[in-house]
């Protein structure tokens, strides 16, 4: 017997005030942790992407789009540079490692990139079969691509001009798979990844160049973009100015994906609102239920009084009825989050993965719990307040 | 012992009582007999510790329940007074055994079921340890007042009007159920009543 039991067993008792009040709470509670959730997701999402990353060298344009285009493969590249200037930035003495990428075609909208070993190095990503590339015409393809499109070592294809379009197809220069990167949950999952070279060949096409035509930059003086990471702070503040006269610019991963989730927020704030709106209701839920328990068992309380219980007793009691309450709520609240969680994973399974093994609680949700049983125990706090007050000879002179 | 001096309360914005001077030794009963408005539930209270008097003082086992602070008073109540009230009210949420050793709880003293148990089953409610109370029958539930008021061997059982809904039969039987346990708990019983009925049962009386 302890006051935690007989606070258990008093909300126990009324199931349907109780059902209420916890509904209340665990949705309030549930929505929010879901957005924790979510944001704290698509953020690991992003970062890993991202991965050290710091900035992205590719034509002038919308930063954000060289990142989208570049660092994600989800958005158009905003042009191409000359690979001569790039080189220029590449053996800055203030970069550390510089990953060129060349593109503008795909098979079956996967993304053909030309690259180094480099770019699959930087996101440690293994081969699971096969090899890497060696020369010209040879591709590494991602796990996702190799799954999906149900390719196999030793299998040739065609790429297509752009990034979705198949109707322009390259048929003079046919690609070989040899090989398959295991999975990583990086981008390199869905690319095609291949040597620069043959980003190049396939658009020369010199039977068809006209004599006399401006002799414009031949396709392998230019690249697409260059993934740096620095050596040296100061690179940030350096690089820039070195490409000022060029088409060049410099993205920062970093920046950009804090301006488009600082968009996203929006949406995510009047969730929150919403959310937060339910919270209010039900610690108003707990009050009423609390309070009206409280009246009814008047005569109960004076009768503890009677029986030794101070008035000190009678107030610890029921604050610990509201954080029952509370407690109880919120616990529930966390498993419907992790629950929506895992039902939106496997519902979105191509765009949108969820780590179970990260099922524990978000630093942030540690300060919503907090917060929630403390306004909870502060809405028990009346009903508390007027079980001390009580006149408890009067309640049992007049029963 | 139990005891009282020129004991005097007044309500706040109601009627004041003067009280004749008792006295009450271990082991013996005392009838308090009064008519509705003399103020037997506030003199009542006042044995208890639950009101304080306006002058005058309560002495039980040698200490002043009138000049205690308000949790000293609760916690002295709780180890050396029961209370058996006119209707036999429980802590709903909690069955028949929990709400027998809650009185220890609260009270501070440690809890001990087996008593709890014994007390049950001397007032033949030993099949009822974990009903709930309101399945309990009102005769039933009665029992299980009394029991509970015993449950700390309290120095005095305090019972008010606890024949006034009983008919002569049952009356008598609860009578001498309470005068039964606290000889055999060692407590003073004082009955405060306005039932004619158990006059002539006590020997010892005050009329107010």
């Amino acid at each position: 017997m302890n006051l935690f039991r007989i606070a258990w067993r008093n909300i126990a008792h009324k199931p349907l005030n109780t059902a209420l009040s916890l509904i209340l709470l665990a949705f309030g509670v549930g929505i929010i942790s879901l957005l924790l959730l979510l944001e704290s997701s698509l953020q690991k999402e992003f970062d890993r992407n991202i991965k050290d990353i710091d900035m992205v060298l590719g034509a002038k344009g919308s930063p954000l789009q060289l990142i989208l285009a570049n660092v994600y493969h989800i958005d158009a590249p905003t042009g191409n540079i000359s690979r001569a200037e790039a080189q220029r930035v590449m053996k800055h003495p203030y970069i550390d490692k510089a990953i060129p990428l060349a593109y503008g075609d795909n098979y079956r909208s996967y993304r053909i990139v030309g690259t180094t070993h480099a770019y699959p190095e930087h996101y440690e990503v293994s081969v699971q079969e096969g090899r890497l590339w060696d020369v010209p015409f040879e591709a590494t393809i991602g796990s996702k691509v190799a799954a999906e499109s149900g390719m196999k070592i030793g299998d040739t294809f065609y790429s297509a001009h752009g990034l979705e379009d198949e109707t322009d197809i390259h048929k003079d220069h046919a690609f070989t798979i040899v090989g398959i990167f295991a999975e990583s949950g990086s981008v390199i999952d869905q690319l095609i990844l291949t040597p620069m070279e043959s980003i190049w060949n396939v658009h020369e096409h010199p039977e068809e160049m006209d004599e006399e035509a401006p002799p414009g930059p031949r396709p392998e003086d230019e690249i697409t973009a260059v993934l740096l990471t620095k050596k040296n702070p100061l690179a940030l503040v350096m690089i820039p100015t070195l490409i000022k006269d060029t088409n060049m610019q410099i993205a920062l991963p970093s920046i950009e994906i804090n301006r488009l989730t600082q968009n996203f927020g929006i949406g995510m704030q009047t969730l929150q609102g919403i959310a937060i709106l339910i919270m209010i209701i039900s610690f108003i839920s707990v009050f009423i239920s609390l309070y009206n328990s409280m009246k009814e068992r008047k005569y109960e309380l004076a009768l503890m009084r009677s029986m030794g219980a101070s008035r000190q007793t009678l107030f610890v009691m029921i604050l610990l009825e509201g954080f029952w309450l509370t407690v109880v709520g919120t616990f529930i609240g966390l498993c419907l989050s992790r629950l929506g969680m895992i039902i939106l994973s496997s519902v979105m399974k191509d765009q949108f993965k969820y780590d179970i093994s990260n099922i524990g609680i978000l630093p942030h949700e540690t300060i919503l719990v907090g917060i929630t049983i403390f306004v909870g125990v502060l809405a028990s706090l009346l009903p508390a307040v007027s079980a001390v007050r009580m006149d408890v000879s009067k309640i049992l002179g007049d029963a | 012992m139990l005891e009282t001096n020129n004991l005097y309360f007044e309500y706040a914005d109601g009627p004041s009582f003067t009280f004749p001077d008792m006295k009450c030794v271990s082991g013996e009963s005392l009838l308090l007999l009064g008519d509705s408005g003399k103020g037997k539930t506030t003199l009542l209270h006042l044995l208890a510790g639950l009101l304080s008097p306006t002058s005058g003082t309560v002495t039980l086992a040698g200490q002043e329940i009138s000049r205690m602070g308000q949790q000293e008073r609760d916690r002295f109540r709780g180890q050396h007074i029961g209370i058996v009230f006119q209707s036999a009210h429980f802590v709903q949420s909690l069955n028949v055994i929990d709400n027998l050793v809650l009185p220890q709880y609260l009270s501070g003293r440690t809890v001990d079921k087996g008593a709890a148990i014994a007390i049950l089953e001397r007032l033949n409610l030993g099949h009822k340890v974990k009903a709930h109370t309101n399945q309990l029958s009102i005769g039933e539930q009665q029992r299980v007042a009394i029991a509970r008021a015993l449950v700390n061997n309290p120095d005095v059982l305090l019972a008010d009007e606890p024949t006034s809904a009983l008919d002569d039969r049952n009356a008598h039987e609860v009578i001498s159920l309470l005068e039964e346990q606290a000889a055999l708990t060692g407590a003073s019983l004082i009955i405060v009543t306005h039932d004619q009925r158990l006059k002539d049962h006590f020997e010892k009386r005050v009329t107010l």
